[in-house]
């Protein structure tokens, strides 16, 4: 039996599993903002390439129905989503001219 | 000797010469007074949207809307007759405030058969009448018929809720979005009912973050970052091909940035994460499969210019709600609630059809994560420019023909304001 966090195959990616698994995008935004470059840019590199992987591996199963594991796994997705433009565009975790404005994202679908 | 320029005949503003092309006066923005004629003159007057019929899946489903520019809360709910009906949220007993969240100062929604105030246990029925009163043998010449909650005017179009607080709406709300609007009647909102909704209370007058959607002049500027860096210039503009007004609303209309679609753009011009992904700003590169989203059969009043290539339609329907379509097949949706003169509440909504798989649920995020982005972009001038106004060190701003939409909010929102101090009852056509 497994300990890992996420689904077989996807090794590589569990040293970020703990930190980065996050189901909201209100608490991913607040662990970006709380994340140095460095970390994020680890995360990046290790999750970037598995991206193509992890969409196909999760189109197997029905969307509402994906077991633990492979939640976490598109959380880690999503997280990899709100790493991206900190470590292509923006160069730093706030988005750049973004003055004081700070929008609270209160409603989501699930997954 | 004639300055050189655009001539005021051949351009968009010049198309509604009333506007003129003088510079603009932002006091209207800027003025503790004109915002409390702004109240009584445009928020108790026009139509305003409050919420999507998707929020009221039920017989019973209710939600509440606060509204502090009209100082009040209402009620929309769906009766038992299934008709959506609003009320302002206060109970005929004291004054109480009949529904709300964690306190009174809380928006809540649910589902219910009866609303019962929590002071002294007054119920209403979901049509506004008064069924139980506790002791009602203690009151004084009582008929419960003679305390029902106080209706608000309340009509739905194509699913979105719309109430007006006059005693008596000067317009129907067909004949206030009028023909430019409602050529949006026939797309499949209902179709859309994957939501992200995002709040933020933002330090300017509800019109200064209207303005900065509803021009695209800033967008090589503030968002230059949207262009990797070998293609980032200065130095080059933004052309809308496309403006239209009707009434006090206005459409802008494009072809994408830059006039080319984003999905159309070449790999090596996008960000890795929109090309891993099949996402970005405009949306997922792949429209739903969904026959109706198909801009051969979308509404002709959706891209009324005819444009090809078409991206983006952005309704800007006064006063206070703003409708864009992507023909990515996906919308979303801007409100601007004010709550001072120099501040207000703003909502956001990205709707997309159910994602069906892991896929496209991962494209939808890509969208509704990259564009939040850009729009913390456009809210992060809004205090600045506020602050600028407030010195009031300039009285007067020029305007150029791409911010045509910008001189047309302005005194559309001037006109409603001397016409309401002229009469206070009439509603400009």
């Amino acid at each position: 039996m497994s300990s890992s966090m996420l689904p077989d195959g996807f090794a590589d990616c569990e040293p970020f599993a703990a930190k980065w698994c996050i189901p909201t995008e209100a608490a991913r935004y607040a662990e970006r903002l709380n994340s140095t470059m460095a970390e994020m840019q680890l995360f990046y590199d290790a999750m970037f390439p598995r991206v193509p992987g992890a969409m196909a591996h999760l189109d197997r199963f029905p969307l509402h129905e994906l077991p633990e594991r492979e939640l976490n796994l598109l959380h880690l997705v999503y997280s990899l989503i709100m790493v991206s433009l900190p470590v292509e565009v923006w160069k730093q975790p706030r988005v750049i001219d973004s003055g004081t404005a700070y929008f609270d994202r209160h409603l989501e679908p699930a997954p | 000797m004639a300055r050189s320029g655009k001539p005021t005949q051949a351009s968009w503003t010049g198309r509604h010469p009333t506007m003129g092309t003088g510079l603009v006066s932002y006091e209207d923005s800027i003025s503790p007074e004109f915002y409390e004629l702004e109240r009584e003159a445009i928020f108790r007057r026009a139509w305003l949207h409050v919420g999507r019929i998707e929020e009221l899946p039920r017989k019973g489903s209710f939600f509440t809307k606060d509204l502090d520019v009209a100082k009040t809360s209402l009620i929309v709910t769906r009766g038992l007759d299934g008709r959506v009906r609003a009320f302002h949220n206060v109970c005929r007993h004291r004054g109480n405030k009949l529904l709300w969240g964690e306190t009174p100062r809380d928006e809540t929604r649910g589902t219910c058969r009866e609303f019962m105030c929590k002071y002294h246990g007054w119920r209403y029925g979901l049509d506004g009448a008064l069924k139980f009163v506790l002791q009602e043998e203690e009151y004084f010449d009582f008929d419960k018929a003679d305390f029902p909650l106080v209706p608000v005017h309340c009509e739905v179009w194509e699913g979105f809720v719309f109430v007006n607080l006059a005693d008596e709406p000067g317009q129907s709300l067909l004949e206030f979005l009028g023909p430019m609007v409602r050529g949006l009647e026939g797309y499949p909102f209902h179709l859309f009912t994957e939501r992200y909704a995002f709040k933020a209370d933002l330090l300017s007058n509800w019109k200064i973050f209207l303005d900065a959607f509803q021009e695209y002049y800033h967008a090589p500027i503030l968002h230059s970052q949207q262009q990797v860096p070998s293609l980032r210039s200065f130095q080059n503009g933004f052309k809308v091909p496309h403006f239209q007004m009707d009434g006090p609303h206005r459409l802008i209309s494009t072809g994408g940035w830059k006039g080319v679609p984003r999905h159309m753009t070449p790999p090596d011009q996008m960000y890795p994460i929109e090309h891993a992904t099949g996402s970005g700003l405009l949306g997922p590169w792949e429209r739903p499969d969904i026959p109706a989203l198909d801009p051969a059969d979308l509404p002709a009043g959706i891209n009324p210019g005819g444009l090809d290539p078409w991206s983006i339609s952005n309704f800007q329907i006064f006063p206070n709600f703003v409708i864009l379509l992507y023909e990515r097949g996906w919308y979303l949706t801007y409100q601007y609630w004010p709550t001072s003169h120099g501040t207000h509440r703003w909502e956001m909504s990205y709707h997309f059809p159910p994602a069906r798989n892991a896929s496209e649920r991962i494209r939808h995020e890509v969208t509704a994560v990259v564009s939040k982005e850009a729009g913390l972009q456009d809210a992060g001038t809004l205090d600045g420019t506020q602050l600028g106004l407030e010195s009031r060190v300039i009285d007067g701003f020029p305007l150029c023909d791409q911010e045509v939409t910008v001189r047309h909010l302005h005194a559309v929102v001037d006109e409603w304001v001397r016409s309401y101090l002229r009469d206070g009852q009439e509603v400009p056509a």
